[in-house]
C-alpha cells in the first residue's frame, strides 16, 4: 500500500501536490476533480477591493514567464460570501492566501478570514510593506518576525509564511518566521525580473517589472527550499518552477514536505492530477512505499554549514 | 500530455467541462497571401462549441521557435458531423509561426472550448455582422448558427484589398447577404460604412449587430447602436496566460452603469456587450 499522505503541522494532506496561490480558482473544477489534489490554495486576497496592475500583465521568456498581475481582489467580504462556501463541498483542506500593506491590516485580515471552512492561512509576506520603504516584509528578518508575531496572535489556524527570493537573508528570514510562530514556510514566491521588447524598446510588462516563474526559476527556489529545510524544524512547502513529477521528487528530496505547482497549470491545467498519479508510479518503480522515504533524503554528505547556508554563488 | 486523467466532477450548475486533448492535423495550408487554415480531427466532446468561443493551443516547440504559454485562438469552424475543428490564422509571432510548421498527421494539444460566445436572442431576426480582416474568422461560426436558427444575416466584410477578403464564399454559401468593402476601392471608410448601415436599418431593420476587433468599427457600431437603440456584441482580444480564469492576466476595462469595471476576456468574454466595450 503506497502512502502519499503528508503532514503540515496539524494538517494532513492526502498527497503532497497543491496549487500555488494565484494559479488556482474555482474554474479549474471544469477541468478536473478538485478533490484529487492535496489542498486548495486560493489567490491572495486583500481587505479592500483592488483592481490590479496595468496590462500586459504577463510575458514569456524562454521556457518561463514573468507576471505583474498586482493582486486584483474583490475584497474580503466577497471572498467570504462566494469563495469559501464553494470550497466547503470538498474534503481537501482550504488554504487562504492573504496580503496587506501594513502589519496591523495583515493581522486584521487574518482574524477576519479565520472562519469555518478555512483550514490554514498562507500569508503572502513577499509583497511590499508600505511602512518599511516598500520593501517586502519577508526581505528582512526583523520585519518578518514583527508581522508574523501579529499574525500569530490574530488566528488559531495554521499559519504558512510565503517567503520571497528577493532577499539575501533567506535563512535568517526563515528562522524569524519560525521563531514568531509560523507553522510552515512556503518557499518561495517569484523572483523580480524584467524583459524588454527590442523592437519597440518598451518593457514587456505594463508594470515595468514582474516575477519570474516557471522552469528557469526552479533551481533558485529549490536551493532556498533546501536551505530553509536545513535551518528550521517546521515543514517547508516547496514552490517554484515545478512542471514534472521529477521536479516534485527533487523538492521532496531537498527537504520539502509538500509542493505547490503554479505556472505549469497554465500550460497543462490537469497537471497536478497527473503528478499525483505519476508520483505513485515513481514510488512503485523505485520500490518505495511512502513519500516520507523521500523527504529530506538529499545525500549532501557532510557539507559544512558554510556551504549549506551560502547566500552568494561561490 | 494525453487526454484528461480524471473526469471533472463539476459541481458548477449548468457549466460545461473544459477538455484538453491531442488532435491530429488534417491540413494546415495558406488560403491567401496572409492567412492559413488549419483543420484538426477533433473528438465530439471538443466540438460542443458556441460561436465566438476559443481554444487555447499548445503550440509546438520546434527549431528556433520556443513558444511557452498557450495561445488563444477563436474558432473558425466546428463541425461535429465531420469531427473537425477549424482555425484561420495569420502568422504574426512565435506561436503562430510554430503552428505553421505543423503537417498533416502531426498532433496539437488543444484546450477548450473556452469563454462565452455570441448570443442570438429569440427576438433578434435581422442580424448585421461587420468585421475586418481576421475578425471575420471569429464571426464565421455565427453565420452558420444564424442560418441554423433561420435568421436573416447581412455581413459587411472589410479588408485592405479584394485578395485578402476572407470568408466571402463561405458566407454566401450560407445565404448571407454579403457587402464587401476594401481600402483599395475606397469603400471601407467609416462614413461609407455608416451610410450602408443606415440604409440597411431603413430598408430592412436590424435587431442586433456583431463585430470583432477593429476600434474604428467598434466606435461606429456604438454610435449607430445608440442612435437607433440596437443592441450588439463584440468579441475582444487580450493577451492570455491560463485561458481559464485563474491568472487574471487578460483583463480589459468596460463601462458599466457609469463606472469602469475590469473583466477577464477569457472568462466573462471574449464576447461582450457592444456598448460596454472600450477600444484600445
Amino acid at each position: 500500500m503506497l502512502n502519499l499522505e503528508t503532514q503540515i503541522g496539524s494538517l494532513t494532506l492526502k498527497n503532497p501536490i497543491m496549487p500555488a496561490s494565484g494559479t488556482f480558482s474555482e474554474e479549474l473544477a471544469q477541468v478536473f476533480d478538485l478533490e484529487l489534489i492535496g489542498a486548495h490554495v486560493t489567490k491572495t486576497i486583500t481587505r479592500q477591493k483592488r483592481s490590479g496592475n496595468p496590462t500586459p500583465r504577463v510575458c514569456e521568456v524562454r521556457g518561463s514567464m514573468l507576471n505583474s498581475i498586482g493582486i486584483p481582489s474583490k475584497g474580503v467580504e466577497a471572498f467570504k460570501t462566494h469563495v469559501i462556501p464553494f470550497y466547503r463541498q470538498y474534503d481537501a483542506p482550504l488554504i487562504v492566501s492573504i496580503s496587506a500593506d501594513t502589519a496591523d491590516e495583515f493581522a486584521w485580515l487574518c482574524e477576519e478570514i479565520s472562519v469555518p471552512g478555512v483550514d490554514a492561512v498562507e500569508v503572502n509576506i513577499s509583497c511590499p510593506n508600505i511602512e518599511e520603504d516598500g520593501k517586502a516584509f519577508a526581505m528582512r528578518p526583523s520585519t518578518t518576525e514583527a508581522v508574523i508575531r501579529k499574525l500569530r496572535s490574530a488566528t488559531d489556524l495554521p499559519l504558512w509564511a510565503k517567503l520571497t527570493p528577493n532577499t539575501g537573508e533567506t535563512i535568517d528570514v526563515a528562522k524569524s518566521a519560525e521563531a514568531a510562530g509560523a507553522d510552515a514556510l512556503v518557499v518561495s514566491n517569484t523572483l523580480l525580473a524584467m524583459a524588454i521588447d527590442i523592437t519597440t524598446r518598451r518593457p514587456k510588462l505594463g508594470n515595468l517589472m514582474g516575477g519570474l516563474s516557471g522552469p528557469a526559476f526552479k533551481p533558485i527556489a529549490l536551493r532556498m527550499a533546501y536551505q530553509c529545510a536545513k535551518s528550521v524544524t517546521i515543514p517547508v512547502i516547496g514552490c517554484g518552477g515545478i512542471s514534472t513529477v521529477e521536479d516534485v521528487v527533487e523538492y521532496l528530496i531537498a527537504g520539502a514536505t509538500a509542493v505547490q505547482v503554479g505556472t505549469a497549470t497554465f500550460i497543462e491545467p490537469q497537471i497536478m492530477v497527473r503528478m499525483v498519479d505519476q508520483l505513485e508510479a515513481y514510488l512503485n518503480a523505485q520500490g518505495l512505499t511512502d513519500i516520507r522515504q523521500l523527504i529530506g533524503s538529499v545525500e549532501d554528505g557532510e557539507a559544512s554549514d558554510g556551504l549549506v547556508f551560502m547566500e552568494a554563488a561561490p | 500530455m494525453n487526454s484528461v486523467t480524471a473526469q471533472p466532477s463539476l459541481r458548477f450548475d449548468g457549466i460545461k467541462p473544459i477538455h484538453g486533448d491531442e488532435c491530429t492535423i488534417k491540413s494546415n495550408r495558406p488560403v491567401n497571401g496572409e492567412y492559413r487554415l488549419m483543420v484538426l480531427a477533433a473528438s465530439s466532446k471538443l466540438l460542443d462549441c458556441e460561436p465566438g468561443q476559443f481554444f487555447h493551443l499548445l503550440c509546438p516547440v520546434t527549431g528556433d521557435l520556443h513558444p511557452y504559454l498557450r495561445r488563444p485562438m477563436s474558432i473558425y469552424g466546428y463541425y461535429p458531423d465531420a469531427g473537425e475543428l477549424h482555425f484561420l490564422y495569420k502568422v504574426t509571432g512565435e506561436g503562430t509561426s510554430a503552428l505553421a510548421t505543423l503537417n498533416p498527421g502531426d498532433t496539437l494539444n488543444v484546450l477548450g472550448p473556452l469563454g462565452r460566445g455570441f448570443d442570438i436572442l429569440p427576438r433578434w431576426t435581422n442580424l448585421l455582422l461587420v468585421a475586418r480582416g481576421v475578425g471575420l474568422a471569429t464571426l464565421a461560426p455565427l453565420a452558420l448558427k444564424a442560418r441554423r436558427l433561420n435568421r436573416r444575416l447581412t455581413a459587411i466584410c472589410s479588408a485592405r484589398s479584394e485578395d485578402v477578403l476572407m470568408s466571402l464564399d463561405y458566407f454566401r454559401s450560407l445565404d448571407v447577404d454579403v457587402i464587401a468593402v476594401t481600402d483599395a476601392d475606397g469603400t471601407s471608410n467609416v462614413d461609407h460604412l455608416r451610410f450602408i448601415i443606415e440604409r440597411l436599418i431603413r430598408e430592412d431593420g436590424i435587431d442586433a449587430m456583431y463585430t470583432c476587433g477593429s476600434n474604428r468599427i467598434l466606435n461606429l457600431l456604438q454610435a449607430v447602436g445608440k442612435t437607433h437603440d440596437i443592441p450588439g456584441q463584440i468579441a475582444l482580444e487580450q493577451q492570455m496566460a491560463c485561458g481559464i480564469g485563474m491568472c487574471q492576466c487578460c483583463v480589459r476595462a468596460f463601462t458599466r452603469n457609469g463606472a469602469i469595471v475590469n473583466e477577464r476576456v477569457c472568462r466573462e468574454g471574449p464576447v461582450f456587450d457592444l456598448q460596454e466595450a472600450i477600444g484600445c
